[in-house]
C-alpha cells in the first residue's frame, strides 16, 4: 500500500510517499503505529493528524484494504 | 462550477465569467492574498504544498453544500499551490446568486469551509527562516487542542 506525506510530515520524514507491505486486519492506526515505528519523528504529529483513504477522509480505526493509499494530513492552513 | 488547483496565477475574470447567469443579481469575489508579515514577522514570500486530487475533490464537496445551504447559483473555487510573492492571490471564490445576502453568507462560508478541510498546507518564509503553518482553523488543530483542552485559538 502507499503512504502519503505532506508539508511539515514530508520535510521530517524526508519523503513525499513510500511503499509499505499490507498486513491482514490493517486499520488506518495499525498502519500509521507502524509508520512510526519506522519512522519515529511521525509521533509527534499523531494528536492533530487527520487520515484520508483514497482521498477521502476517514477515521483512524477504519479498515484499510489492499492496495490502498493512505494519506497522513496534518493540519491544513490553505487560503 | 469551477474547481481547480493550480500552480498558475489565478485569473479573476475567467471564475467570474464562469459563476455569471442571467438569474444572478450579485457575485461576489474574495481573493486571499499574500501578506508581507505574519505575528509581528517579515514574510518573503510563501510556499503551498498540496494533495491536489484530494482538494479539489474537497472543494467540490464544500461548493455542492454551499449551493445547497445558500441557494447560490454557481461557485468557482480556485487554490493556487508553489512559490507566491507578496500580493499574489492564493484562494480565489466566487460565487453567484439571486441577492447579494446569500453571496456574501455564502462566500465567507466557502473561505472559512477550506480554511478547515481543504488539504492545502503553507510554508512562511523569512530572512533568517522558514516554518509551515499549521492551521489554527484546521480541523485536525481543533480536534487535537480538545483532546488536550487546549483552547482553539
Amino acid at each position: 500500500m502507499t503512504v502519503l506525506l505532506f508539508a511539515s510530515l514530508a520535510d521530517r520524514v524526508g519523503k513525499r510517499k513510500l511503499e509499505l507491505p499490507y498486513e491482514d486486519g490493517d486499520t488506518v492506526g495499525s498502519v500509521r503505529d507502524r509508520l512510526v515505528a519506522a519512522y519515529p519523528v511521525v509521533a509527534a504529529f499523531v494528536p492533530s493528524l487527520m487520515y484520508a483513504l483514497n482521498e477521502e477522509y476517514v477515521r483512524a480505526n477504519d479498515p484499510v484494504a489492499p492496495g490502498a493509499t493512505l494519506a497522513l494530513i496534518p493540519p491544513v492552513s490553505g487560503g | 462550477m469551477l474547481i481547480r488547483v493550480t500552480s498558475d496565477p489565478l485569473d479573476t475574470d475567467e471564475a467570474v465569467q464562469h459563476v455569471a447567469s442571467p438569474d444572478a443579481g450579485a457575485i461576489n469575489v474574495f481573493l486571499g492574498v499574500v501578506r508581507n508579515n505574519s505575528l509581528d514577522r517579515v514574510v518573503d514570500y510563501l510556499v503551498y504544498d498540496a494533495y491536489p486530487r484530494m482538494a479539489e475533490k474537497v472543494m467540490r464537496e464544500i461548493a455542492d453544500e454551499a449551493r445547497e445551504r445558500f441557494g447560490l447559483i454557481d461557485c468557482a473555487v480556485l487554490h493556487r499551490t508553489g512559490r507566491l510573492e507578496i500580493g499574489e492571490a492564493s484562494l480565489l471564490i466566487a460565487v453567484s446568486s439571486g441577492h447579494r445576502a446569500e453571496s456574501f453568507e455564502g462566500g465567507h462560508w466557502l473561505v472559512n469551509e477550506v480554511k478547515k478541510r481543504v488539504p492545502v498546507w503553507k510554508k512562511e518564509v523569512w530572512a533568517d527562516g522558514e516554518e509551515w503553518i499549521e492551521g489554527p482553523e484546521s480541523l485536525g488543530l481543533q480536534a487535537s487542542q480538545q483532546a488536550t483542552g487546549n483552547r482553539p485559538l
